[in-house]
């Protein structure tokens, strides 16, 4: 078995060499084959250690396969702790950041909370009810977009502009929706991708309304009523979110929104029917869900949170422009939905920590993101297609015809 | 110019820009109707071919080859990147489609958008981020036919493009690998029993496919001059409008679906505001997906599949 499993390193290794040299190698019109090298040597010793681990398993026995990953033991773990407990304490840790952390901490939390978002939005559509939406960033966009103008045009202060970014993202997500009901998988893919490029070249050739590529600025952040007291007495004063501690607050507060509508939407009749018409939609047509409305639901709702916080996200900047909502955007939210476990809410949360955040400490590394990101959503895939945190359902699902299933 | 030697002109580029898109859909058509997958790293796949075009040129000009051996350049330049593309292909499969033949399209859908992702990042790390100059090694002089000039350029890809469909067609119809191929699409179980090693037909579809885009990418670097790491996205979408617009699964069906996709894009930037001309482009692709799911030659059948 190791001759065999040695035959194979050294065929993946003459590979390799084969793919790697070439691209790596030849920058403008020299050969400088050391980075081609050490790339080579980087992927063999991640190929000798998966080795090493397999016999290292094999010698074990059996029982070391249907071992729980560590990420899965540490949920169940706090599964396991009272509810009010955990929560209480995340809260605490969330209200309390922004008081030991300096500026930029407080904008990478800000960034991170604003993903936690866009992913619990993208896992309704892609985790809950199954669909591939690769054009999700589109109605972030309709968001951002909608407060701009409106705020920039009429004056409309962000709470009065919020509801109608919500209706025209959900009218955006049933015009994408619509035409796509009956595509499954791949097609619906690309649909979607098509959309959303639609959308962002709209933004950025329609000069007139949006100022095209130039982008728009000037927005006003969001203001709240405080209670002042003043020589006249008690009067309602108006502030403006401008400082970063309370721009963290406002969107900690929209994200416990998302978070909590989300889990309540995945508990409830909709959810259930969502969850149906993945599994099988013929099926569940035949038990009585009305699948048009259901699907288009899941798109509309998406859609709504991710507008939210497009909303803040234009308001936070002050400033939007169409570059911000590239393909590559919806690929970083469709991998944190990925990386955490489809339609897992813990999972989700923590993966945009771990995708957003992780970056932000590693600076040097930071042309690599995309690169990782990459290499995650393949890895995780074929390894784990479940997720950091499975979702219980997803997980019984995807490891039906597996014997060997620890599951209570 | 007059307008009907205008119009020429742009009948003339349209029939080279559907050739490309043409050669790019074929190894989406041909992967889809194998797996029943779409390729999304197709179009990284696509530029991997041009980068290896414009090293291996590069390197053959900086020899002084070009000047002198200017049919066997051309030959190596397009052997070399179709075959390392063919490499790369099969390592794709083998990485991000073969662990997941049997579960689920949406874990099969993301794992080949992540492989993408990698590759076009892999790309933008090794060969960086501007664009990457190409050698013009075609000069200006061409043709003038009524008054619309075709480069010799423009020449040696529409025929070198005609001729790989052509050979794709025969090798599919006249050869075993390609009944092979035929089979497996139809039904992988019964070309099992039958004897056919469908991991072997597959691996080689992956290398087919690729390679045809590979071809693309080094046709694109010669006529346009440059190429860069994520310019197989724009290309990937059109030419999966293409696949789509001829009926996925069918070969004839691609070429058409490249000629009309060429068409209407180079007519739209040449009579209508050229910055729109994208958005036409994936509002034919939905529009098609909705009116008319199997395309113009699909099979009846790939109404069922979507």
């Amino acid at each position: 078995m190791i001759r065999q499993e040695l035959k194979k390193l050294v065929i993946y290794g003459f590979f390799l060499a084969i793919l790697l040299i070439p691209m790596l190698g030849f920058r403008s019109t020299t050969f400088e084959p050391g980075r081609a090298f050490k790339t080579l040597g980087v992927f063999m010793a991640i190929l000798i250690l998966n080795l090493a681990l397999k016999i290292f398993r094999n010698r074990r026995g059996k029982e070391a396969v249907v071992k729980k990953s560590w990420t899965e033991r540490t949920g169940e773990y706090i599964n396991r702790l009272p509810k009010t407990f955990t929560i209480g304490g995340l809260l605490l840790v969330a209200i309390l950041f922004p008081i030991f952390g300096d500026n930029y901490v407080i904008d990478v939390g800000i960034t991170c909370l604003i993903y936690v978002c866009l992913g619990l939005g993208l896992n309704i559509v892609v985790g809950l009810c199954g669909l591939l939406d690769l054009g999700y960033i589109a109605f972030y966009a309709v968001g951002a977009y909608t407060y701009s103008l409106l705020n920039l045009t009429f004056g409309l202060s962000f709470w009065s502009a919020l509801p109608i970014g919500i209706v025209l993202g959900m009218m955006v997500g049933c015009v994408i929706g619509y035409p796509t009901l009956k595509m499954r998988g791949d097609y619906l893919a690309i649909v979607t991708l098509g959309f959303g490029e639609i959308v962002r070249l709209v933004l950025n050739n329609w000069d007139s309304l949006t100022a095209g590529p130039n982008g728009l600025f000037g927005m006003k952040r969001p203001a709240v009523y405080y209670p002042s007291f003043s020589e006249d007495g008690f009067a309602w004063a108006v502030y403006y979110l401008k400082s970063l501690p309370a721009l963290y607050y406002f969107i900690l507060v929209i994200t416990i929104f998302t978070i909590v509508g989300v889990r309540r939407l995945d508990n409830s009749r909709i959810g259930r029917a969502w969850i149906a018409i993945r599994e099988d939609e013929v099926a569940a047509e035949l038990s009585g869900v009305p699948t048009t409305w259901i699907k288009l639901l899941a798109y509309a709702l998406g859609a709504a949170f991710a507008s939210v916080a497009g909303a803040f996200f234009a308001a936070k900047l002050s400033y939007t422009n169409p570059n911000f909502f590239l393909f590559m955007e919806s690929c970083i939210v469709l991998c944190i939905v990925v990386l955490g476990g489809v339609g897992s809410i813990p999972g989700i949360i923590v993966a945009a920590f771990v995708l957003i955040g992780a970056p932000e400490i590693f600076r040097g590394l930071e042309n690599y993101r995309m690169l990782a990101f990459g290499g995650i959503m393949t890895t995780m895939m074929v390894l784990k297609p479940e997720g950091l945190i499975p979702a219980s359902r997803r997980k019984r699902e995807l490891h039906e015809n597996q014997e060997a299933l620890p599951e209570d | 110019m007059e307008w009907s030697a205008f119009f020429l002109q742009q009948i003339i580029n349209a029939i080279f820009l559907g050739s490309i898109y043409s050669l790019i859909a074929l190894g989406y058509t041909m992967v889809y109707g194998i797996i029943e997958l779409i390729n999304f790293a197709h179009g990284e796949l696509f530029t991997a071919g041009a980068f290896i075009g414009v090293i291996v040129l590069t390197a053959l000009q900086q020899a002084g080859f070009v000047e002198t051996h200017f049919i066997l350049t051309m030959i190596i330049v397009f052997v070399l990147s179709m075959a390392y593309v063919a490499v790369l292909g099969v390592a794709v499969e083998h990485v991000a489609y073969r662990p997941l033949r049997t579960s689920s399209r949406l874990s099969a859908l993301l794992s080949a958008l992540g492989m993408s992702i990698f590759l076009s990042n892999g790309m933008m790390l090794s060969q960086g981020v501007s664009d990457r100059p190409y050698p013009q090694v075609f000069g200006l002089e061409g043709i003038e036919f009524m008054g619309a000039r075709i480069s010799n350029g423009q020449i040696f890809i529409i025929l070198l493009s005609f001729a790989l469909m052509i050979g794709l067609q025969l090798f599919v119809h006249r050869t075993r690998l390609g009944k092979a191929m035929r089979a497996t699409a139809q039904n992988k179980t019964m070309a099992r029993i039958l004897g056919i090693d469908i991991d072997q037909t597959i691996r080689i579809t992956f290398m087919i496919g690729p390679a045809l885009g590979a071809a693309a990418g080094v046709m694109v670097g010669l006529q346009y001059g440059a190429v860069r790491f994520d310019m197989g996205f724009i290309f990937m979408i059109k030419a999966f409008a293409a696949a789509i617009l001829g009926g996925i699964g069918s070969i004839p069906g691609a070429v058409l679906g490249g000629m009309i996709i060429g068409t209407i894009e180079v007519m739209w930037a040449a009579f209508l505001p050229s910055a729109w001309k994208d958005v036409t482009t994936f509002t034919v692709l939905i529009l098609v997906l909705y009116l008319k799911p199997a395309g113009l030659l699909g099979e009846s059948d790939a109404e069922a599949r979507v």
